[in-house]
């Protein structure tokens, strides 16, 4: 099937070019972090995760929501799902291969990545998001593949695939779970420290996802004949809505817990993201673009005919997955270092070379989802051809 | 045709992988052969070595009380001295991004949630040193993928192997003390006096103060109590009779953040 | 079978991208290739005779035993080392090894740079030539 992927129109072609200068440039300043150290990152002493790891938390959720298509599809039998499963599953294998390469570069000392493995510690939540991480990918791209050639080939997919889709859909919310468990289980950083911090995740991934997937479908369709469907769509616009709700609800109960406790350790994090601590604020305008982005695609999302209608729920799409991203990507990881365990500040900017190293990390997901979309499309082209 | 291409395709990879694996074990099995030494004789043995002070917990006590600016100073500079702790100079320096093991701050950046409302300006604004608390259940080795970092059973320290540090940092996020520094960069150009007796360190490492496990082994106390002018002392927790016992048993001494449940090993006498 | 041509074009490409470290070497490196260094040893490790172990098992063992010196040294803290014949010593690469090797480039570098190793332990261990 991948010979789908070898011929393409010229827009396809510059697309992929266009990735791959980015990939260049991303690899070149890697390379430069490797030599001089991570030195050249926004990172400190006192903010000791940045970017990275941000994007790599931030991708975990939108791979975690495929299972958003795969859960009613299987589980349930809802055929209006069907068509696009595909689409999910390979978003999910892209997503992955995103985070995992944001851990990698990450790394103070990426040589040594296999010590995790040569010195197994289940005590150590990174040991589980390793194993955890690594299943999802195994698993998305084994069944999204299968089901695909069986599709093309008109017969049913393999036996043993049933089972694996079954595995896929806890497999799903474990790998937010235990990406949630990175952060909520440290003594020390209250913003972190709270149980919501997993289903608060959740929440948000199945809202950036699908708002995501939405627009991907959109994409698809002006760029090749193949159409997700009207129903599809909107099945997932009201899955958007209910996980974007459900997010700011959990937002407002930590909110309510630590304005209302008045605990020193939780408010001073959430002070420094919206009003901004001892005069460092350098957030502040970004948590509230957030907070307006949710808010207004709720009001979106929530009117039938602005949900129906397709302009208005693109922007609403793009609302969701930006102010999340804002929230997880930004906030989320710098807002829970400043203030240090020593209640000092040390704000966080990220660099130049760690933007273009993103940037970079980011071309190559979409490098890999483009190839994957284009052997779906061709293939989904073929049949009804 | 499209069969008999995918059976030999098949057929090909098994034999591929049958090879693969089969030399492997091969050169696993010669490999440990080899290690369990050469036959015959006496087989090399480690020990601690007669010098070595020993104990079940260190421990240290801190009287803020006889600290000052000058004293901290010492401290600092006979620890970052021998353990070839880099000190970036110059402009370019970025001093978020410098390597402490023990270092002064006040009264509410140690104890922070613990401030006491009108506090004696004189408690408020001495200095106070810090540095890895050596604790009994320590967050960091529960973090840690690698098992790099750990505590001895022996005598309590926690540690690093620098040797196996992948520098992900999640050890640094885990420690509600601050304690841990990173290697942003190669750190060998901002050493000034390269002490050849202990290690630098290589970039993207995570590093903290070790108790001076180095020094116990030779039985010397760490420098920084040496250098402390009897503010600091030390000795092992589990003994009812050592100097810390017994000073504990005299003084009213507190900890840092006692609610995380992390048990400090280093004890502040206000 | 009309792509004969191609598949065997495309199987010479493949076998000379496979085997390339020997024909490269077969060509270019066949001076430096054929002879192996030889280490010198300085005078006061000649004078010594003996290292830790045999002369034989230090060339092979050299580098599990520096492991072993490393974990122990590092992770259970025993300092000190007895070799077979019952002689005691500091496991450490600086303050031992290179005590008596003190000839880095003559002795370490040039075998590692004939089996094209690189070992990292001098990014953080010192050697003499480099203190001095």
């Amino acid at each position: 099937m991948l010979e789908k992927a070898l011929r393409g129109s010229k827009k396809y072609w510059t697309w992929l070019l266009a990735l791959a200068v980015l990939i260049a440039i991303g690899f070149f300043f890697y390379l430069r972090q490797l030599y001089t150290g991570l030195g050249i990152t926004g990172m400190s002493r006192d903010v000791t995760w940045g970017f990275y790891i941000a994007q790599f938390t931030f991708l975990v959720g939108v791979a975690a929501s495929a299972v958003m298509l795969v859960l009613p599809y299987y589980l349930h039998d809802y055929k209006t799902f069907g068509k696009i499963t595909v689409i999910g599953e390979f978003l999910a294998v892209s997503s992955v291969l995103m985070c995992m390469l944001f851990i990698i570069v990450d790394l103070g000392q990426p040589m040594r990545l296999l010590n995790v493995i040569f010195y197994p510690t289940p005590n150590s939540m990174l040991f589980w998001d390793m194993i955890v991480l690594n299943g999802y990918l195994f698993l998305n791209i084994v069944i999204g593949w299968n089901v695909l050639d069986a599709e093309r080939n008109g017969v049913a997919p393999e036996k043993w695939i049933k089972p694996l889709i079954y595995i896929s859909i806890p497999w799903a919310v474990s790998i937010h779970t235990v990406t949630a468990f990175l952060y909520c289980g440290l003594p020390g950083r209250g913003f972190w420290l709270t149980a919501i911090l997993a289903p608060r995740f959740l929440a948000s991934a199945f809202a950036a996802g699908p708002a995501f997937l939405i627009l991907l479908a959109f994409i698809i369709r002006k760029f090749t004949s193949f159409d997700a469907g009207t129903k599809a769509i909107q099945a997932l616009a009201k899955i958007v809505t209910y996980a974007v709700i459900a997010n700011l609800f959990f937002f407002l109960c930590e909110v309510f817990v630590a304005a209302y406790s008045q605990i020193p350790e939780h408010t001073a994090h959430l002070e420094y993201l919206f009003f901004g601590l001892h005069g460092h604020g350098a957030l502040v305008p970004w948590m509230w673009t957030s907070i307006a982005l949710v808010v207004a695609a709720i009001i979106l999302l929530v009117i039938p005919q602005a949900r129906q209608n397709e302009t208005t729920l693109g922007f609403a799409c793009v609302f969701v997955f930006v102010g999340i991203w804002i929230d997880k990507g930004l906030g989320m990881i710098s807002g829970g270092f400043v203030p240090n365990p020593l209640h000092e500040i040390t704000e966080y900017v990220p660099t130049v070379p760690e933007i273009l190293i993103t940037i970079g990390v980011y071309a190559v997901g979409f490098l890999v989802l483009t190839v994957l979309y284009k052997v779906v499309t061709g293939v989904k082209e073929e049949l009804a051809g | 045709m499209e069969n008999s291409r995918r059976r030999f395709l098949k057929n090909a990879g098994f034999s591929v992988l049958g090879v693969g694996a089969g030399s492997m074990l091969i050169g696993l099995s010669a490999h440990t052969a080899k290690a369990a030494g050469p036959d015959g004789g006496q087989r090399p043995q480690f020990s601690m070595g007669d010098k070595a002070m020993e104990a079940e917990r260190w421990g240290m006590v801190v009287d803020t009380r006889k600290l000052n600016d000058s004293l901290c100073r010492k401290m600092q500079e006979a620890c970052h001295s021998i353990h070839n702790v880099p000190e970036p100079v110059g402009e370019s320096a970025r001093r978020d991004q410098i390597i402490k093991w023990i270092w002064p701050t006040e009264f509410k950046h140690a104890f922070p949630g613990q401030e006491v409302e009108f506090l004696a300006e004189d408690v408020a604004h001495r200095p106070i040193v810090v540095l890895c608390n050596h604790c009994d259940n320590p967050p960091c080795v529960q973090a840690c993928p690698t098992k790099a970092t750990f505590k001895r059973e022996r005598d309590g320290i926690v540690m690093m192997d620098f040797h196996r540090c992948i520098g992900c940092r999640f050890c640094m996020a885990a420690c509600p003390f601050g304690s841990r520094s990173f290697n942003f960069r190669d750190p060998r150009p901002d050493i000034e006096d390269e002490n050849p007796d202990f290690p630098t360190r290589m970039r993207g490492v995570v590093e903290k103060c070790n108790f001076c496990a180095e020094r116990l082994a030779v039985g010397k106390k760490p420098a920084c109590v040496e250098a402390s002018d009897g503010a600091l002392t030390f000795g092992d927790l589990n003994d009812p009779d050592s100097d810390v016992r017994k000073l504990l048993a005299e003084q009213y001494a507190i900890r840092r953040k006692p609610n995380l449940g992390t048990f400090p090993s280093v004890f502040y006498i206000v | 079978m009309n792509d004969k041509n191609k598949i065997i074009a495309g199987l010479v490409i493949f076998f000379l991208a496979v085997l390339f470290p020997f024909w490269f070497n077969l060509i270019f490196g066949a001076a430096d290739a054929s002879t192996a260094p030889e280490t010198e040893l300085t005078d006061k490790a000649k004078k010594a005779e003996t290292c830790i172990a045999e002369t034989e098992d230090m060339r092979t063992e050299h580098m599990q035993i520096l492991d072993q010196w490393r974990d122990t040294v590092v992770r259970d803290g025993q300092r000190t080392y007895v070799a077979e014949d019952g002689k005691e010593y500091e496991p450490s690469l600086s303050n031992t090894c290179m005590d008596c090797h003190s000839n880095k480039e003559k002795f370490c570098d040039r075998c590692h740079n004939y089996a094209s190793v690189d070992p990292y332990c001098w990014d953080c261990h010192t050697y003499p030539e480099e203190t001095e």
